[in-house]
């Protein structure tokens, strides 16, 4: 049985492993495959199969009105749902003209940095998993945690959100939204920097990370990465400074960026841009305090036609009645436009591309999903690495399927 | 000096003249098409120009419109120059009895997989593309689901087995 077998006349023997990593292997944090062709240990090719969780938003989209079309936003990066509710918000707003107050602005920079936070423990704990060291995510999680009781306190849900509406809140922050606001202020920092010791300079972790799956800042750009893993390469690229929404330009932070752009500086972005958005917290906590009077009350704008009427209106008066009738129904006609619009999602620009031709619902609405566009760079990153390298350098990318399918 | 709308406009025609039609600014962004057998050369072009720079492709896709005959399909470009924070949105159509499109992978590795997708979703024959098979559909998939002839499911449609999924 031992004996070699030998291949009949013209046959070549194949001298790599052609192995099937995916679609549910516990390793990969979501529905991924990839099929590696190694050679030895190190792998010469990986072709990645995605789709698995295609549900076809972008159709569905062309027959919702707007407002239908923000728990779909919720499914494409549901670590961090907030910020694609908010862009797709900011988009329809850009379309319609619609100025949000500044209350507004700074609320939805509170909740969307907390979601950054969530989004990026998430990453970073599972990068620390992978290279074996389960007990940071397990740490961490408790942390998430208490973001979501804050989203809970606010919109009622905790994963899939569906927060805010066309021109800002569906209701205004109650105390004890603030108060759970204030009490992560506090125990989260300690947290992250216990978290920090345990990473930062731990020699096996950095043994396992440097030099792991590394692209330079011209193939980065080329791949069209953006966000963390740009940032990672060197490109000091953020949508929050380019082009900033939401009121970015009131606040006063910096944008991390690494070198080499491996899964040790991906890992130290993310790191660096948790405590800036602890910053940007902070002041946006302290501006929303500054609100004195009827000023502080204030939680959208005044868009009629896009924005629920009061329920108690809606039962007493017939002009909010026939608004609230319109909105529900989707039957309000969006102006004929065309749009590009985008913000700096948790992995990257997260853009939507709306072009409407007078309808209730867009002509044609596309996704600019990051994480599909810089995960068909994996092959390259992996190449002339090795398995284990490659399972960190998956998780380190902050893949997430539903955004990659759409 | 700042890139504006206007320098990309007359650095454009300097090169293109005519070619290049469909002038507009929607919400401030530069748009603009050429005839679909352009595409590589502007593109080229917006990426080599040393002024322009256009070397970041951030979103590629297509968009049908069914009543336009003989470009019923359009191939979106939106590229950006990351140094000067300009965007710009080039255009091409192409009709849908042989939407065939000339590849930009070559020049942005990003196209690929955009290519790929609007490939799967709209049926666009990029020529030239490495790897031009779906991506989030099945393979065995006959059809280009987002071109506008196809409706989404009727909800009370009777003739699937709902057994298994609770609807009667």
């Amino acid at each position: 049985m031992s004996e070699h077998v030998t291949l009949p006349e013209g046959n070549v023997e194949k001298h790599t492993t052609t192995i099937n990593l995916g679609p549910t292997h516990p390793a990969t944090h979501g529905v991924f495959q990839n099929i590696i062709e190694l050679d030895g240990e190190t792998i010469v090719s990986a072709e990645q199969t995605v789709g698995y969780i295609h549900r076809a938003f972008e159709k569905i989209a062309e027959h919702r009105a707007p407002y239908q079309i923000t728990p779909l936003t919720d499914r494409l990066n549901y670590c961090s749902a907030p910020l694609n509710n908010f862009g797709w918000h900011i988009t329809c707003e850009r379309l319609l003209g619609i100025k949000t107050p500044k209350r507004v602005d700074y609320l939805r920079v509170i909740i969307m940095e907390l979601s950054r936070i969530s989004d990026h423990l998430i990453c970073n704990s599972i990068v620390g998993v992978d290279s074996g060291a389960f007990s940071g995510f397990l740490y961490l999680m408790q942390y998430r945690e208490l973001i979501y009781e804050i989203y809970e306190e606010i919109c009622g849900s905790r994963l899939t959100t569906n927060m805010g509406r066309i021109g800002g809140f569906e209701r205004n922050f109650t105390n004890q939204a603030f108060e759970k606001l204030e009490r992560f202020m506090k125990e989260w920092p300690p947290a992250l920097k216990e978290f920090d010791e345990m990473f930062v300079r731990n020699r096996i972790f950095m043994d396992r990370t440097i030099g792991v799956g590394p692209i330079s800042a011209e193939r980065a750009l080329n791949y069209g990465f953006t966000g963390p893993n740009l940032r990672a390469a060197g490109v000091d690229y953020d949508v929050r400074v380019h082009t900033p929404y939401s009121s970015y330009q009131d606040f006063d932070f910096t944008i991390p960026v690494g070198s080499t752009g491996d899964c040790y500086d991906r890992f130290l972005v993310r790191d660096q841009e948790m405590w800036q958005s602890m910053e940007i917290i902070k002041q946006a906590y302290q501006k929303v305090q500054e609100f004195k009077g009827a000023e502080a009350e204030v939680y959208h704008a005044d868009v009629p036609d896009f924005y629920l009427p009061d329920k108690k209106d809606v039962y007493t008066k017939m002009e909010a009645l026939i608004y609230h009738f319109k909105i529900i129904m989707g039957e309000t006609a969006l102006p004929v436009g065309e749009i590009y619009s985008s913000i700096e999602g948790a992995n990257g620009e997260l853009g939507f591309y709306l072009i409407t031709d007078g309808g209730r619902a867009p002509y044609r609405l596309h996704f600019r999903r990051p994480c599909f566009i810089y995960y068909q760079a994996y092959s390259e990153l992996t190449k002339g690495g090795l398995l284990s390298d490659a399972i960190i350098t998956m998780s380190s990318l902050n893949l997430i399927a539903g955004e990659l399918d759409a | 000096m700042a890139l504006t709308n206007e320098i990309i406009r007359s650095r454009l025609m300097e090169k293109f003249g005519e070619q290049l039609t469909g002038w507009e600014e929607p919400y401030g962004m530069l748009t603009f098409t050429s005839d679909k057998d352009l595409n590589l050369k502007v593109l080229q072009f917006l990426y080599d120009d040393v002024e322009l720079g256009f070397r970041f492709m951030t979103d590629l896709c297509a968009v049908h419109y069914p009543n336009e005959e003989g470009k019923e399909l359009a191939v979106v470009y939106h590229l950006h120059n990351m140094r000067e924070n300009v965007r710009i949105r080039y255009k091409i159509f192409t009709g849908i009895e042989k939407p065939d499109v000339y590849t930009a992978s070559a020049l942005f590795s990003a196209a690929n997989w955009m290519e790929r997708e609007t490939y799967d979703f709209f049926g666009v024959n990029f020529v030239g593309h490495p790897n031009l098979k779906r991506i989030l559909n099945v393979e065995e998939m006959e059809y280009f689901p987002l071109r506008k002839e196809y409706p989404l499911e009727d909800q009370k449609r009777t003739d699937k087995d709902d057994e298994m999924f609770g609807r009667d």
